[in-house]
């Protein structure tokens, strides 16, 4: 994002000037939205039960619950930076946190690892598949998961000592100077990392540049299936350490534990501007989408809305930052 | 200088059985492969008959029609994520309002709710037409909202239908190796897609899947056509919806979402590219069969369910993986 | 304006909105403003199926028939009666199978089967959109015939193209375009080929001809953090016997400092021996030596570690349309596993400048490579490669589709290349560019080598007498 002073074009009005702007910077109207969001939430929570929603305790709630959610949602941005999708997302949080609850009699380090090393590896079979095998992504990923589910259905009917190690549980769920959740400890760094090395290292721009057109990228010299192992690779170790945070949160691994996570992430991701198509958007726009997707759904839950119209709404939305979207950048 | 004769007519009957397995050949393969399963089946249990085949079409029939809504629209070159959802939602209003109706009724209902699915499918499409989101993401936010609208209409399984429409996918028809199922499904096929598959509305069809702008020079229009393929796609969507209710009895707002990535999975097995333009619906019909078969041999051999499901995810995936390897080396990329 | 029963001519620079123009009378895309008048009646064309009503049939340049339907039913979809068409082909002394699948036919046979479709329909103006462009010289006579023709029954053609000496032998007027709108119309027979130009570049003529001589002063750098090819002695790249795809057996070689011609008809072999110099395929028969060393490229990376890169003609395979022009010309520079980790901007920011400087991109504020004209995309592709360093280029058709200007501009260019020790490699379709840019020709007929001629030797008629694979007349 440049730290020019937006130019106003010749002869362009203000409606156009404003769309424009917006196209450059998705991010301004994000935020807009996510503390709007916040003072919305926060009156109808005064108004339901007298407490406000704009208090400390609550924000830091939300970023709490925020944090595994965008995670998981940073794996999903890198993916479809390269034009594909990764909707095994969920069962790879899942398996984490399976890992990390079972071997937690090893030790928290031990168990971490291993988690980690699991979802990597997961990746990496997705990433084999779409990098080498050519399958669409959409398969692929689908496929993976329902053999992850069944893997995991059979694990879990094993009895085994399941042991969430503290350090997992306190970073999970727990906060430090009263405010400040533990989990930022972990998401923070990662999110800089990404956002940095997405802007300024090599890796960062033939991610971009295999979304953007994998053709030109291999008459560069660039070994696309390199690309997409690793990026596929790292989406599975980010989803595991999602599910690392949510077992700690649970203190116990369930089968379900990611499900409600894995439309969510695609959202966030199209909330935060990054095409579906590859080639541009980045993880800050997914961050602000992953705040903005919780927020709402403290709301819903407020206003005692069911599953089913949190469902309906979700879509809704969806659809209409994609189409809001759609419409900046039609600037052609 | 040489006359130009490219492609002149070849008569060598070589070349005609080529392209014909060229184009064919995938599909002719699933055939083949649901043939020998069907085969295998057969040797597995001490005692085998019809009623097998029956339970065989019962548990098949909603995804064969699931596979062929989701194959219409990838052939147009798209891709429909709320085909299980809407299944859902029109197998839970069904389920609803059937329970207490008469047969005819009933048939009258299940015809409404086949109008309601393709104006679903209408209305999708228009929506990926008029909003230039990637259907992707546009199908996506419809899975929710018909998930939801199902889940708000039936939160837990329940309702019921008539026996005779129950009959209508369970029962027999003339003789006791003919599931009705299956006709109705050979029905559909018959009477709906191929009439349509090698008119202008097929043709267009195929073409905006193969090369749209292409298909634009050629004076279909893009947009009318991809709104048609979503409104058949949710025209089977219904019918597999229906089908659904028929089969299980009841309507299940999480039923459908097996389906959607099983629908994918059909198509992309039964020989259409998932870039569109290529293939047909028989072959998603049989790989729906192949799957389902897939998952009653193991359950027969006594295999854990979820084994099961690991053994077909595991050999959707390693099927395609074949497949996109026979592309590459065609390609040579 | 165009008169009935007439051949007329639409030229202009890239970018100087022939495109447009066409997309507008065929409906493609809606005027913004001014009027169309046809046989005296105002009309408004909104849709390719409204154009074709009114009368006018264009051919693009992509046939516009969907590869996965066979050829019968792409004719059922556009609503043509299969007999027309081919009696119309017939009438062209051509053949085609109509159950073949369109994907399969040749782009060259489909370009005609698109004209005999636009022909069934009688067309009062047939609009040919660069028809010529690749299309072997049989072909084209049958399409000039094609246009003599409708001119004698008194019906009109628009031919667009950027082939001068096709326009002078075929057309009665010719309107040139500039930046957006007409700059004249003239008979092309009277001034020829510089009349045209100077419409063409008009003011510009004098500045280009200050920019080319600009060119010549500064220094291009190849940037030497890259794999620069090493000696001078040895010849930078050795084609030894090699056999892959439509290429029989091409041996020749390419000495630092020295720009070699590759001129060849439609289809000869030269798209397989360039893929396999870039590395984009395995040889299956003999071998390839740059600087001395065996080169067995299983991906273009190979060939580009060892120096050999390669310009393509369609700018779209080559370019990243949604990133910048910086991240284009920087992207070789990342391409292995060893470059990931944090970039050094101020070294990048440095070659690219100098990439740009040399090559006079126009980046102006254009964030997005699609942004840019024609042109200046395929300066964008070139200087990728001054940005990475390279020993070899390959350069396949560079001035396809670019205005004049640019293409001296690229010319100059490739000279002074040279000039700084690059072996370079040029295939063009357009034989008037060889003396330009070359110190020798050779000619590829049949997967074959046919001649070598040094550049002063290197006129059309030879040219095209080796070319088709004739032998050399005795003088």
């Amino acid at each position: 994002m440049s730290a020019a002073a937006p130019e106003v074009a010749r002869g362009e009005s203000r409606f156009e000037t404003a769309r424009r702007l917006l196209a450059e910077n998705p991010a301004i109207a994000l935020i807009f939205v996510f503390v709007g969001l916040f003072v919305v939430t926060d009156i109808v929570n005064r108004a339901q039960s007298g407490h406000a929603f704009l208090a400390p305790t609550q924000v830091s709630t939300t970023f709490l619950y925020a944090a595994p959610l965008a995670l998981l949602a940073a794996g999903q941005t890198l993916v479809m930076l390269t034009g594909g999708v990764d909707l095994s997302v969920a069962t790879t949080a899942t398996a984490g946190a399976f890992v990390a609850s079972g071997t937690g009699k090893h030790g928290a380090a031990a168990a971490v690892v291993l988690a980690i090393a699991i979802g990597f590896g997961i990746g990496l079979v997705n990433g084999i598949g779409v990098a080498i095998f050519r399958v669409n992504p959409l398969i692929m990923t689908l496929g993976l998961s329902s053999v992850t589910l069944g893997a995991l259905t059979i694990y879990s009917q094993r009895r085994f000592v399941a042991l969430v190690p503290n350090i997992v549980n306190t970073f999970g769920s727990g906060r430090f100077l009263t405010y400040i959740p533990y989990d930022l400890l972990v998401w923070g760094p990662i999110a800089a990392l990404i956002i940095l090395g997405l802007r300024y290292s090599g890796f960062g721009r033939m991610i971009y540049a295999v979304g953007d057109n994998p053709v030109a990228c291999r008459l560069a010299g660039v070994r696309v299936w390199q690309v997409l192992l690793i990026v596929y690779a790292l989406c599975g170790a980010l989803s595991a350490v999602a599910g690392i945070l949510l077992v700690g949160f649970n203190d116990a691994a369930d089968l379900g534990i990611a499900a409600p996570f894995l439309l969510p992430s695609v959202a966030a991701v199209v909330i935060g501007g990054t095409s579906i198509l590859g080639g541009s958007g980045g993880y800050g726009g997914t961050i602000l989408g992953a705040l903005i997707l919780t927020v709402l759904d403290s709301l819903l839950t407020i206003l005692n809305a069911s599953a089913a119209i949190k469902q309906m709404l979700y879509g809704a939305i969806i659809l209409a930052l994609a189409w809001l979207y759609a419409w900046t950048s039609r600037s052609e | 200088m040489t006359t130009a004769t490219a492609t002149a007519d070849r008569r060598r009957p070589g070349i005609h059985a080529a392209r014909f397995g060229r184009r064919h050949g995938w599909t002719l393969g699933t055939y083949v492969l649901l043939l020998a399963l069907v085969l295998y089946w057969r040797s597995v249990p001490p005692v085998w008959g019809s009623f097998d085949l029956q339970s065989l079409a019962i548990d098949a029939l909603p995804f064969a029609f699931a596979a062929m809504a989701q194959a219409v629209v990838i052939i147009s070159g798209g891709i429909d994520l709320s085909v299980g959802s809407l299944m859902s939602l029109v197998n839970v209003i069904s389920a609803k309002y059937m329970a207490t109706m008469s047969f005819r009724d009933a048939l009258l209902f299940a015809g409404l709710l086949l109008l309601g699915s393709t104006a679903a499918g209408a209305f999708t499409g228009s929506l990926i037409t008029i909003s230039r989101v990637p259907d992707i993401v546009v199908t996506l936010a419809m899975l929710f909202v018909w998930a939801g609208l199902a889940l708000q209409i039936q939160p837990i399984p329940g309702g019921g239908a008539p026996l005779k429409y129950v009959q209508l996918a369970t029962g027999q028809w003339f003789s006791p190796w003919i599931p009705s199922g299956l006709v109705i499904l050979l029905c559909a096929f018959v009477l709906i897609w191929l009439p349509l598959r090698r008119a202008r509305p097929g043709l267009a069809l195929y073409s905006i899947g193969s090369n749209r702008n292409a298909a634009y020079l050629s004076g279909v229009s893009v947009t009318r056509t991809r709104i048609f393929a979503y409104s058949l796609g949710g025209f089977f969507a219904g019918l597999a919806g229906l089908a659904l209710t028929a089969t299980s009895g009841i309507g299940d707002p999480l039923s459908g979402q097996y389906y959607t990535l099983n629908s994918v999975a059909a198509v992309v097995l039964g020989g259409v590219a998932l870039v569109g333009g290529k293939g047909g619906l028989i072959g998603p019909i049989a790989a729906a069969f192949v799957l389902t078969l897939v998952k009653t041999i193991l359950i027969l051999k006594g295999v854990d369910q979820n084994w099961a499901q690991v053994i077909q995810g595991s050999l959707i995936i390693v099927v395609v993986m074949i497949g996109g390897l026979a592309i590459r080396e065609r390609r040579r990329m | 304006m165009i008169d009935s029963g007439e051949v007329h001519a639409l030229l202009g620079a890239n970018g100087a909105g022939k495109s447009t123009l066409v997309k507008v009378l065929t409906g493609v895309i809606r005027a913004d403003g001014g009027r169309l008048v046809l046989n005296g009646e105002e009309v408004q064309i909104s849709s390719p199926s409204q154009a074709a009503r009114v009368g006018l049939a264009p051919v693009f340049q992509d046939p516009a028939l969907v590869p996965d339907l066979t050829v019968a039913q792409n004719m059922r979809l556009t609503g043509t009666l299969r007999e027309a068409v081919r009696s119309r082909l017939h009438e062209m002394d051509l053949n085609v199978d109509f159950s073949e699948q369109a994907g399969d036919v040749p782009l060259p046979m489909l370009r005609m089967l698109d004209l005999a479709r636009a022909l069934v329909r009688d067309p009062q103006l047939l609009l040919l959109d660069e028809i010529t462009a690749a299309l072997p010289s049989d072909l084209a006579e049958r399409v000039f015939a094609v246009m003599r023709t409708r001119r004698e029954h008194g019906r009109s053609v628009l031919f667009i193209t950027h082939r001068l000496a096709e326009v002078i032998a075929v057309c009665d007027r010719a309107t040139v375009l500039r930046d957006g709108s007409d700059v004249g119309t003239l008979v092309p027979q009277h001034g020829g080929e510089r009349k045209i130009v100077e419409y063409m570049l008009g003011a510009e003529v004098a500045t280009a001809a200050v920019k080319a001589s600009e060119l010549d002063e500064t220094e291009v750098r190849i940037s030497t953090d890259g794999d620069a090819a090493a000696a001078a002695a040895e010849p930078a790249l050795e084609v030894k016997s090699v056999r892959a795809g439509t290429v029989e057996s091409v041996s020749f070689s390419l000495r630092p400092g020295e720009v070699v011609g590759l001129a060849a008809l439609e289809g000869q072999g030269q798209d397989d021996l360039f893929a396999t110099l870039a590395g984009e395929r395995r040889p299956e028969g003999g071998e390839v030596l740059v600087g001395g060393r065996l080169l067995r490229a299983r991906h273009p990376y190979d060939a580009i570690r060892a120096g050999v890169v390669l310009v393509p003609a369609d700018r779209l395979l080559a370019l990243l349309p949604q990133r910048s022009v910086r991240e284009n010309i920087a992207a070789p520079r990342y391409n292995r596993l060893l470059r990931w980790g944090p970039i050094n901007l101020r070294l990048e920011r440095r070659r690219v400048q100098e990439a740009i400087d040399a090559l006079q991109i126009d980046t102006r504020a254009y964030r997005q490579v699609r942004r840019l004209s024609g042109g200046n995309q395929q300066k964008v592709t070139i200087a990728r490669w001054l940005a990475s360093g390279f020993g070899t280029l390959l350069c396949f058709d560079p001035t396809r589709g670019i205005d004049v200007g640019t293409k001296q501009q690229i010319y100059s260019l490739l000279r002074r290349l040279a000039g700084e020790g690059a072996a370079i490699l040029f295939f063009s379709s357009e034989l008037t560019e060889f003396p330009l840019v070359c110190d020798r020709i050779v000619t590829l007929y049949g997967g074959r080598i046919t001649a070598e001629l040094p550049a002063a030797a290197a006129d059309e008629a030879s040219l095209l007498r080796a070319m088709h694979g004739l032998a050399e007349e005795v003088a």
